[in-house]
């Protein structure tokens, strides 16, 4: 009978490959172009004239010598300090991951044991707070950050990232909690476990995949926030984002195409490369609770 | 468990989230009822041999000592609300008025800048969300045919779209299509027609960001309706085969009922999302002809030297305001699912 089912036609399977590829070539391929063009100059990448230039690297040729060049890479990570930019990236996704995980870990342990009514209202409220725009909260910010003289730094936007990822955070690791059974820690508690014991050593070390599911989340949004750090940070502290929108210059001055290119390329491949490896805990996530991060 | 260790065990969370969540909405709040200093001015008398000429002057120092005093600015009630750049009570009151037609009324409505980013949000929010449904269904359910060796890969691949920034999303797409970039130009050759670009009409901009959404969204709806085929009980769709039902068949009447629920939380979510848009407004350089209020808000912030908090802080509160619209059917989903949990 199984075998029934999921034998398929050959029309079928024609057309069904056919379709994944297009809807693949449609994923993928913008990507791959941004990856080839980075090793070419601007007059090839940005062609008005002939879009093989892209290709066979004419220009490129004409001003390099040489068919690919690393021009761009080394332009913006040396002169445009995009080498800051991935450090202040790296600091901020590390910190907002480890911080995140801490609070979040022990806010949805205690929601996921109580079982008081107000638990209810708090995750209501965690949703509520999941579905404000990051950029209304940024105007909030902006007036007090001032007053304060916190404006501009790495440590104001870390913990701002923390806040405004507890919700999800909260509600993913609630999910994961609820399927550890409570026999679990309630018999440590009987034998003489403190909450936090049982906590610490009967229920963290069976919670690996949901801290990894949620680690992984943290980290995407650090990664990739625009919103905040465009407007909560000074230029020098800028993160990889708001660095590649400062590339791409404004009105009165033209910025550096070919940097935002190659930055774009430097920005995405470790992200690529890490949820490639984390493929199925990121899937477990999207579909575990009833929010998305 | 207890309700002081319940205590301390939420108070990190609990406290990050009242002071970075709950606190900036009061103060955006706060700020929206204030307004800018206006300016002191001053006047001053310049005489040289021809006369004496009284100029209007700023005072520097006194608007200085001024926001000193009073850095919000001076209370204004709702008056923000209501100015041309928000709600525009009076300009709609005088366009009623003097306008002939309801077509003429609308076009100065869909003019005021409030209006019109309200309709290319909405615009955005409704006419992304179906086709992303549609077709992540159905490469969910090719790629549910594949064989196991290509599914890991197929399903990377698919996802790339969404686990980028949509900054870098919106910048990488803008770069094939722009006229300069291999997509736009050959459209050029292909029209041959120089002048066709991205940037000509309103029209066509507004189906670039739209068709972005749909390619950004899509990986989200495929992994969660993914994941819900595998949920699909088999029984069902065996009897259907004894009975003779066909492959459409027994996709329409079984599996789509059973996704019902799925689809329509992947609605919500969507709509959600995308009324927020605003990081794709500015990699495709579209702040020209289509504006979001998400953008309205940046725009007022991103200067440093004359940021507008109470105009930010109004636009905020209103997104707020539909957001509470568009959620209100999620949270009364998750308060029903809650209760049959109990």
């Amino acid at each position: 009978m199984e075998s029934q089912i999921n034998r398929y036609s050959k029309q079928l399977i024609i057309f069904n490959s056919i379709f994944i590829l297009i809807w693949l070539s449609i994923s993928i391929f913008p990507f791959l172009w941004t990856l080839w063009g980075s090793f070419k100059v601007k007059a090839d990448f940005f062609t008005r004239s002939d879009w093989t230039y892209a290709l066979n690297g004419f220009n490129t040729l004409i001003e390099t010598g040489a068919t690919a060049t690393v021009k761009a890479y080394f332009e913006s990570w040396i002169e445009g300090e995009f080498w800051r930019a991935t450090m202040n990236t790296m600091i901020v996704t590390v910190s907002v991951v480890t911080i995140s995980l801490f609070l979040g870990t022990l806010g949805a342990y205690a929601l996921s044991r109580s079982t008081f009514k107000y638990t209810f209202y708090i995750l209501i409220a965690a949703l509520i707070f999941r579905a404000m725009p990051h950029i209304t909260l940024v105007s909030g910010y902006l007036f007090p950050f001032f007053q304060l003289n916190i404006w501009g730094i790495l440590p104001t936007t870390i913990i701002v990232l923390v806040a405004i990822n507890q919700p999800f955070t909260l509600w993913l690791l609630y999910s994961f909690f609820k399927t550890v059974p409570k026999e679990l820690d309630e018999s440590a508690l009987i034998d003489g476990c403190s909450y936090f014991q049982a906590f610490r050593f009967i229920i963290m070390p069976v919670m690996w995949p949901g801290v990894v599911t949620a680690g992984l989340f943290s980290m995407m949004l650090a990664y990739n926030d625009f919103t905040v750090t465009a407007l909560l940070l000074n230029q020098e502290n800028y993160t990889m984002v708001p660095k590649i929108n400062a590339y791409l210059g404004t009105v009165e001055y033209g910025g550096n195409y070919m940097w935002a290119v190659s930055s774009v390329v430097s920005a995405t491949a470790p992200l690529f490369m890490i949820i490639w490896f984390f493929q199925r805990q990121l899937i477990s996530g999207l579909t575990a609770g009833a929010v998305k991060g | 468990m207890p309700h002081k260790t319940f205590f301390w065990f939420f108070f990190p969370t609990g406290l990050a989230m009242i002071l970075f969540i709950g606190l900036p909405i009061v103060s955006s709040f706060f700020q929206s009822l204030h307004i800018e200093n206006q300016q002191i001015l001053m006047e001053v008398e310049n005489c040289d041999p021809f006369g004496c000429t009284t100029n209007v002057r700023v005072d520097v120092e006194a608007t200085e000592k001024l926001k000193e005093q009073n850095p919000l600015g001076r209370f204004n009630g709702f008056g923000t609300y209501a100015d041309r750049n928000h709600l525009a009570f009076d300009e709609i009151g005088e366009a009623w008025n003097t306008s002939s037609s309801t077509s003429e009324f609308k076009d100065i409505v869909l003019n005021l800048p409030f209006y019109k980013a309200m309709l290319f949000t909405l615009t955005f929010c409704f006419a992304v969300t179906p086709p992303v449904i549609i077709l992540g269904f159905i490469v969910a359910l090719s790629i549910n045919t594949l064989a196991k060796s290509l599914k890991g890969l197929a399903i990377f691949g698919s996802i790339l779209p969404m686990i980028v920034t949509p900054l870098i999303g919106s910048l990488v797409l803008f770069w094939m299509i722009d006229s300069q970039g291999i997509i736009g130009a050959t459209i050029k050759i292909l029209f041959n027609d120089p002048n066709l670009s991205l940037k000509s009409s309103s029209t066509l901009t507004w189906i670039t960001l739209i068709i972005y959404g749909i390619w950004h969204n899509t990986p989200f709806a495929f992994i969660v309706f993914y994941a819900a085929l595998q949920t699909v009980p088999q029984d069902p769709i065996e009897a259907a085969l004894i009975d003779g039902a066909s492959r459409f068949q027994r996709v329409r009447y079984i599996v789509i009922p059973h996704l019902y629920p799925v689809a329509t939380f992947i609605m919500l979510i969507c709509l959600m999302d995308n009324f927020r848009v605003f990081e794709p407004i500015i990699g495709f350089s579209a702040e020209g002809v289509a504006q979001s209020l998400s953008w309205m808000i940046y725009q007022d912030l991103r200067n440093e030297n004359k940021m507008l908090f109470g105009s930010a802080g109004a636009t905020s509160m209103l997104t707020i305001i539909g957001i509470a619209i568009l959620l209100t059917p999620v949270l009364l989903r998750t308060w029903r699912e809650f209760r049959t949990e109990r």
